[in-house]
């Protein structure tokens, strides 16, 4: 089993946000998570990329490692990537210049040779091809000026650069119109493989008739709520969250 | 007083005003607007006295080229307040382009020196510019004919060397550009040894109708030194003059910009970068008079500030009730990497002209913990995270600088100064 989460609970300022979160991943799946705005969804991402700021209880094993004792750095080393929901704009840093500082960094804690400037860009040219960004983004800041479109791009190259074996991709659809979401989505797909597992967050069905998961959870009030095939997508689309959450509530007794 | 050469009736004559103009005004104190964040006392102290002219200072053309690029064109170095024929480039200047030193002029033709300082009337800013003109014994003097274009960069070096006693050097510039002539100057004030010096450097720019100068000065001494430089500029009719200063070094520095804008449609572009880390102190005050109407200027200074560093911002925009249709914008902004750090900024607007544009605004904050947690969330760790963020904040600056070779050193020496800065290779 390659991610394996038991029992997690988040909390932030005395707020509970995850509420005991059961979470197994193995090696080439992608499981999709469903849920209603402010279910977790988004804390699941930020405590698993290691964002500080929140009380965490649980285990998160990776490979065997225990990530939640990892700083994000570590994390990032041991292969998991997370997409952000909103990618931060860094001005004055190159968005090049950052990648290969990234990759590097993450090269030199596994021990092996740093890429040097020609190799990488030429490595970098491929990866922007394939989410068919404008070489003129080469020199530009880090999302600095991007549109949403353009910043969510910018997230699967770093992706396909970085080549992680654990991709954690947040609401990466939304903002996003449908040739944009058809790029992205190529470029998840692209990367698809038997050595990495892909956690998708969204709110909503259609990213899931792009990219296919092979699980799909819905996520409510901080727990995983049910699970099932790629068939629960539809199924949720058509009927949305609200019966779903009522079935859960009636069935085990939760009040809210 | 070290006297070597015999001054001109005029010259003695300002040099005893502005004496007596410091008996009787004294030197300012916390109680100026423009002094209010300096302690000067470490400044006033009795045992500072005139760097001698001459002897053997030990300043090399190797250990020279270590500490400032040779840009190529035009260059006068001072050691300690005076010239130095050796160090100086010896190439004629094209036609049209004078570079010499006060002393060399004095000699050679004192009618076009009294014409050039002639702005020396006995009215003072304040104890320290009364204090350059009467000590004054040397500085550059460049004269640009009318309609000249100079291509390559004029370079002027100060550098103060360390002798077992506390000297003061109080060079005085002088630079006039001519009616839609075109140059660029570069200075940069440097030192060697970790003895106690201090500079009271005076530089004054003339611009006449349709004149364009660009103006960079970098002032790298070390962190013993004492260093306050003044850079007054008076600009005519439809003439554009900038100037980016880096204010790197130096125990105590203090980098005044007073711009009279006196002709119409003239523009001004001010810029600056302070580091003050450890215990320093660096202070800018800037002054931009609208004297004549349509004119347009602005103020782009941003600060690092680590340690117990301590920056002042001083920004003036004064609109003279003739100032009317002036465009005038400041912007202050300052990076703080340390909690005791401080920075006084303190944008000052006094408007008496209708129809005038005017927009300032100051930020203080830190690194954006967000963007720390993106950096770090790509493998990068905190310590590289923080100096990527920090030197580009302070590259802004930097990239402004046309010429390549002066980019890239200014670069490097910011980063030199900035502590874990991550600099793109």
């Amino acid at each position: 089993m390659m991610l394996h989460i038991t029992n997690l609970h988040a909390s932030i300022g005395g707020t509970e946000i995850l509420r005991g979160i059961d979470l197994d991943i193995g090696p080439g799946e992608v499981h999709a998570i469903m849920g209603p705005n402010g279910s977790g969804k988004s804390t699941l991402a930020s405590v698993l990329s290691g964002r500080e700021g929140y009380d965490v209880t649980g285990t998160v094993t990776y490979n065997g490692q225990n990530l939640l004792e990892l700083d994000p750095e570590e994390r990032a080393a041991a292969g998991v990537f997370l997409a952000f929901q909103y990618p931060v704009e860094i001005p004055g840093v190159g968005n090049l210049y950052f990648l290969r500082t990234a990759l590097n960094s993450i090269r030199r804690s596994r021990g092996l040779d740093l890429i040097d400037v020609s190799a990488f860009l030429e490595l970098a040219d491929r990866a922007m091809e394939s989410v068919e960004m404008d070489r003129s983004m080469r020199s530009r800041s880090v999302n600095e000026g991007f549109s949403g479109g353009e910043k969510k791009r910018n997230e699967i190259l770093q992706m396909a650069v970085l080549q992680p074996t654990l991709a954690i991709l947040d609401e990466t659809d939304s903002g996003l119109d449908i040739d944009a979401l058809r790029i992205v989505a190529d470029g998840v797909n692209a990367l698809r493989g038997p050595e990495r597992s892909m956690l998708l967050i969204t709110h909503y069905q259609r990213l899931l008739d792009y990219i296919v998961p092979d699980r799909v959870h819905v996520l409510a009030g901080g727990r995983i709520i049910r699970t099932g095939g790629k068939e629960l997508a539809a199924e949720l689309e058509a009927t949305g969250y609200t019966d779903t959450v009522r079935e859960y509530r009636a069935a085990s007794g939760v009040a809210s | 007083m070290t006297t070597t050469l015999a001054h001109p009736a005029w010259l003695a004559t300002a040099r005893e005003s502005a004496t007596g103009w410091i008996a009787r005004h004294g030197f300012p104190t916390r109680k100026h607007e423009d002094w209010k964040y300096l302690g000067l006392a470490p400044i006033l102290d009795p045992a500072f006295r005139p760097a001698p002219n001459g002897g053997d200072h030990g300043l090399s053309a190797a250990v020279l080229g270590r500490l400032v690029p040779d840009l190529g064109g035009p260059r006068l170095v001072f050691v300690n307040g005076h010239v130095d024929a050796e160090l100086s480039s010896a190439q004629a200047p094209p036609s049209g382009l004078t570079v010499t030193s006060v002393s060399s002029l004095l000699v050679a033709d004192p009618a076009r020196l009294e014409q050039l300082f002639a702005g020396v009337d006995g009215s003072h800013a304040d104890g320290f510019a009364a204090l350059n003109v009467a000590l004054a014994e040397d500085g550059a003097v460049i004269d640009v004919a009318a309609d000249t274009v100079v291509d390559q960069p004029i370079q002027l070096v100060f550098c103060t060397v360390g002798h077992d006693a506390a000297l003061v050097s109080s060079p005085r510039s002088t630079v006039h550009v001519g009616p839609n002539s075109r140059v660029t100057i570069v200075e940069t004030h440097i030192g060697i040894g970790d003895v106690r010096s201090c500079t009271n450097a005076v530089t004054e720019v003339n611009l006449a109708v349709g004149a364009h100068a660009a103006h960079l000065v970098v002032q790298n001494t070390p962190t013993t030194a004492f260093h306050l430089d003044a850079l007054h500029v008076v600009q005519a009719a439809n003439s554009t003059f900038s100037s980016q200063a880096f204010s790197l070094g130096a125990a105590l520095a203090r980098h005044e910009v007073r711009v009279v804008l006196a002709g119409e449609h003239a523009e001004v572009a001010l810029a600056g970068l302070y580091l003050p880390a450890g215990d320093q102190y660096h202070d800018h005050p800037v002054l931009v008079e609208h004297v004549a109407p349509n004119c347009a200027s602005t103020q782009r200074y941003n600060g690092v500030l680590d340690d117990r560093g301590h920056g002042v911002f001083n920004g003036r925009i004064v609109v003279h009730p003739t100032g009317a249709g002036t465009n005038a914008s400041q912007s202050n902004r300052n990076l703080m990497l340390s909690d005791l750090a401080e920075i006084d900024t303190r944008p000052r607007l006094e408007i008496f002209a209708d129809d005038v544009k005017c927009a300032h605004g100051a930020t203080v904050g830190q690194l954006d913990p967000e963007a720390i947690h993106y950096l770090r969330t790509r493998g990068i760790d905190e310590t590289t995270a923080r100096g990527m963020l920090t030197y580009a904040f302070a590259n802004e600056m930097v990239e402004q600088i046309e010429l390549t070779p002066l980019r890239e050193w200014i670069g490097q020496t910011v980063s030199a100064r900035l502590h874990h800065a991550e600099v793109p290779a």
